[in-house]
């Protein structure tokens, strides 16, 4: 009786083994298909659907930082669009007076909001929920006034206006797609950057902190270090974010740094799937595209569509595209294996 | 005797895990039936089935009502006290208002209920305007089974009322609520990790391990099962 | 001195404003752990219905009470419709709803009756009291949200319903076992909050003439106050609208010109926060492991 028991478990374990292997090999697949259509789209669609594209690309590395945070850290925040303006005017003003090329911007403004980002991860530490809600808030808010207020640095109200990059000679394409192409690379960096952080150590212990802050504290790990690091890393990813698109832009002005912009982040994070990496891809496609689509439905209250749909959303997918799809696969491809288990 | 509450192949899950596997149970009408076992038994999760708070298949048969399908406000309003782990007392609520909110369904005027109330529990007239928070484990047993008797229940559902109160005070309560059964002819459904005391005052005895009734019958009858004693009893 | 004083009472009276939709916000955020970042535009789009009533000939005190009473019936409905789906996903899912929503109020505001400011009569003349130190407008705010107030603490300490509310909010399933409704509950709590709302924004219509955006401002302090009080608490609620309302006050006419008023009463009322993390008379939510 024994025996038999450990026998089967064994099996259970094997099985276990090569359903994870597949998955990774679905996996893998799903993802280089999109890879593919990624690099062929631009090559079937007008500048201007391209433009709209890498539109989503630069929102989803942003909603990309909200998800580390907020997703897998815990820690809300309604400041992204902050730290978003901060790594675009880093940008510009090193493009602007300085004349620094516009590749080498990233860096400096990656740094910057890193350094920004732990600043504030500090203070931080000392609030939860809506407080936290409320500080990050202030960040959103008083960025606009701030880079009006230091107008011999940001050019005031009137903003900074830049000069779009060209596309290095020899590769035969145009400014549209080649900005394109680059902000898809800094994409898939980011993401796999992401992937890296979130699930290793330091991921898991952002996880353990988000869900039971006293366990993890009580297992050893340093929740102040790794919740400013959380922090740090999130507004890292939103600044370059802003960068990529004051590069693509090629204007930068309060305006453009509301309120707003925060609330769309975390709309676009809810949306896609707070505590996924894939989401902010959907997230950015849903900032995009459905206020365009909003403006088409209805000319007298486009924003009225714009909140209808993300009702809808919340309703039909509470946790998200990628959030509620995810498991589900997951679910049906288990189904399906043990099935064809079954029929062997 | 005639049954005031029963359970009929009652399964429970939490999300998709089935907790409860088919459980049959009597409460006789003016009687005391006890469910013992061990932790994760199924004890606290059989409770929250009969009161609808988790999901559960199967026949819960109470005074002519069928409970499946209703709300946990519709359950108490047919006659149902539910005590919860914990005692569920409204800590930032003074004690009276506790009572208060007790009788919120019932009909007759709360006042008088309060004053009975308080006729059986002295101690609760003392502190009826202190935050209910404030009063210690057994004062807020008490006051647990106070405001559940502000119902005018016909069932009194109890989840451990003995669980972290010093012995005297455990010895105190179980009489009192023997006593309100024999007063008040309020059938008794008890859960208890003290075994022993609880078979002294049941009629019914039903012994849960895992989701399973695995032994069940008159309280005496368990009392002196051999096996049940070495286990539960301790002797 | 005298400006000071001044510049304290009209604070106050702002203040005032910011308590009310603190309060409604508190009674959201106690029953359902919930920011309803709606709320302002809620108050906005009653403001607007009474202003319909006002313009259709209607005594002002008679809009008034039909506004709040359409308001409440609004609010309970929007509490079983559009909140009701989400009560039971994570917070930040509820959290994207209310900002729909705030989007759908504000657009259809906007559609039906335009972005333009308009004027809306306030029940108090304006005229300076005490010699000048506040005015009786001023005074007639200050009133309203007392009577208010008042009527409200009465509301939830000596009546039954009242009780089951508070109860309900506190311990949702207790109060399910005590045979009390929680989701009729919550929906009255929605249909208060709005009705509060909607008395907030018919005292600040006429000061900030009547548009969309009106409440968007207020919205921010109400919250900020909110927390500075303590989200838990509706004393708290309104000690920290009226400080936000005094300190905004203050700072604007002592300390820097109105673009940076905002940033700088925030950045205040933070430095407070960072020494009482939760409010002035917030309780720490106790955890137990």
């Amino acid at each position: 009786m024994a025996e038999s028991l450990r026998v089967g478990a064994t099996a259970k374990l094997g099985m276990k083994a090569e359903a994870a292997a597949s998955t990774a090999v679905w996996r893998w697949l799903g993802c280089a298909v999109l890879i593919a259509v990624a690099i062929v789209l631009p090559f079937t669609l007008s500048n201007y659907h391209v433009f709209q594209l890498t539109q989503v690309m630069i929102y989803a590395v942003a909603v990309l930082g909200l998800n580390i945070l907020t997703g897998y850290n815990g820690q809300i925040s309604l400041g992204h669009g902050g730290f978003f303006a901060a790594g675009a005017y880093t940008a510009a003003i090193l493009m602007h007076r300085y004349g620094v090329p516009y590749w080498a911007t990233l860096p400096p403004a990656a740094l910057v909001c890193f350094m920004l980002g732990v600043l504030f991860g500090l203070p931080a530490l000392r609030f939860e929920g809506p407080y936290l809600a409320l500080v990050t808030l202030a960040m959103a808010v008083a960025m606009p006034q701030l880079l009006k207020y230091f107008d011999t640095w940001t050019g005031g109200q009137q903003g900074i206006t830049l000069v779009k990059p060209l596309p290095p000679p020899g590769f035969g394409i145009d400014r549209d797609r080649w900005l394109y192409f680059f902000v898809l690379v800094v994409l898939l960096v980011a993401m796999r950057l992401a992937a890296n952080v979130l699930n290793g150590r330091t991921g898991r212990a952002f996880v353990a902190i988000r869900d039971h802050p006293i366990a993890a504290a009580a297992m050893g790990i340093n929740t102040a270090r790794y919740k400013t690091l959380a922090f740090g890393i999130s507004t890292l990813f939103t600044g370059v974010a802003g960068a990529l698109a004051a590069i693509v832009i090629g204007f930068v002005a309060p305006e453009s740094f509301t309120l707003f912009l925060s609330l769309s982040f975390l709309v676009g994070s809810a949306v896609g799937g707070i505590a996924t990496i894939g989401g902010a891809i959907v997230g950015g496609f849903f900032i995009e595209f459905v206020p365009n689509f909003a403006n088409d439905i209805s000319d007298a209250a486009p924003w009225a569509i714009y909140g209808l749909a993300m009702l809808l959303f919340m309703y039909v997918m509470p946790r998200g595209v990628v959030g509620t799809m995810g498991p589900w696969l997951t679910h049906a491809m288990q189904e399906f294996r043990s099935a064809r288990h079954a029929a062997k | 005797m005639a049954a005031i509450l029963e359970l009929r192949a009652v399964k429970a899950f939490y999300g998709q895990s089935e907790v409860l596997h088919g459980i049959d149970l009597v409460v006789e009408e003016a009687g005391m039936t006890v469910l013992l076992g061990a932790n994760g038994a199924g004890k606290t999760t059989t409770l929250r089935a009969i009161c609808g708070m988790v999901r559960s298949e199967g026949a819960i048969l109470f005074g002519g009502h069928r409970l499946e399908r209703c709300t946990t406000e519709q359950i108490a309003g047919f006659g149902v006290a539910h005590v919860p782990e914990g005692r569920g007392t409204f800590i930032g609520l003074t004690v009276e208002e506790n009572l208060r909110i007790g009788g919120y369904t019932a009909a007759g005027r709360p006042d008088e209920k309060i004053q009975l109330m308080y006729g059986y529990f002295p101690i609760l007239a003392q502190r009826r305007r202190q935050q209910a928070g404030a009063l210690s484990g057994g004062e807020q047993q008490m006051l647990a089974i106070a405001r559940a008797l502000m119902m005018s229940p016909r069932l009194l559902v109890l989840d451990e009322p003995s669980f972290g109160l010093a012995p005297r005070v455990v010895e105190a309560i179980f009489a009192i609520i023997e006593r309100i059964r024999r007063e008040q002819q309020v059938s008794v459904l008890l859960v208890e990790q003290n075994a022993s005391l609880a078979l002294e005052m049941a009629d019914r005895a039903y012994l849960l391990e895992t989701g399973y009734v695995v032994s069940s019958g008159s309280a005496k009858m368990l009392a002196d099962d051999p096996q049940i004693r070495r286990s539960y009893l301790g002797y | 001195m005298h400006q000071l004083l001044q510049q304290v009472f009209s604070g106050l009276a702002a203040g005032a404003i910011y308590a009310s939709l603190a309060l409604a916000l508190v009674m959201i955020y106690r029953a359902t752990d919930l920011v309803n970042f709606a709320q302002g535009e809620m108050a906005m789009f009653s403001t607007y219905i009474a202003w319909t009533l006002v313009n259709a000939e209607l005594p002002f005190w008679a809009a008034f009470v039909i506004t709040l009473a359409v308001s409440f019936v609004g609010g309970m409905l929007i509490e079983r419709i559009v909140i009701r789906p989400v009560e039971n996903a994570p917070i930040l899912t509820a959290v994207v709803v209310t900002i729909g929503l705030l989007l759908i109020f504000n657009a259809t505001a906007g559609w039906i009756y335009s972005y333009t400011l308009q004027e809306f009569p306030s029940p108090f003349p304006d005229r300076p009291l005490f010699g000048a130190l506040m005015t009786t407008r001023d005074m007639g705010v200050i009133a309203v949200t007392l009577v208010m107030l008042v009527a409200l603490f009465c509301f939830f300490r000596f009546t039954a319903t009242g009780l089951a509310m508070r109860a309900a909010a506190q311990n949702p399933e207790s109060a399910r076992l005590s045979g009390i409704n929680v989701g009729r509950m919550l929906a009255l709590g929605w249909g208060f909050a709005a009705a509060i709302g909607a008395v907030a924004g018919i005292m600040v219509a006429p000061v900030l003439f009547l548009d969309p955006n009106m409440m968007s401002g207020v919205l921010l302090y109400a919250f900020t106050g909110a927390l500075l009080g303590g989200i838990t608490s509706p004393v708290g609620a309104v000690i920290g609208g009226l400080i936000v309302g005094v300190t905004e006050n203050l700072v604007g006419t002592y300390l820097i010109a109105s673009q940076l008023k905002l940033t700088v009463a925030l950045i205040l009322i933070i430095i407070v926060l960072v020494f009482r993390p939760n409010g002035l008379f917030g309780t720490a939510v106790v955890r137990r492991v």
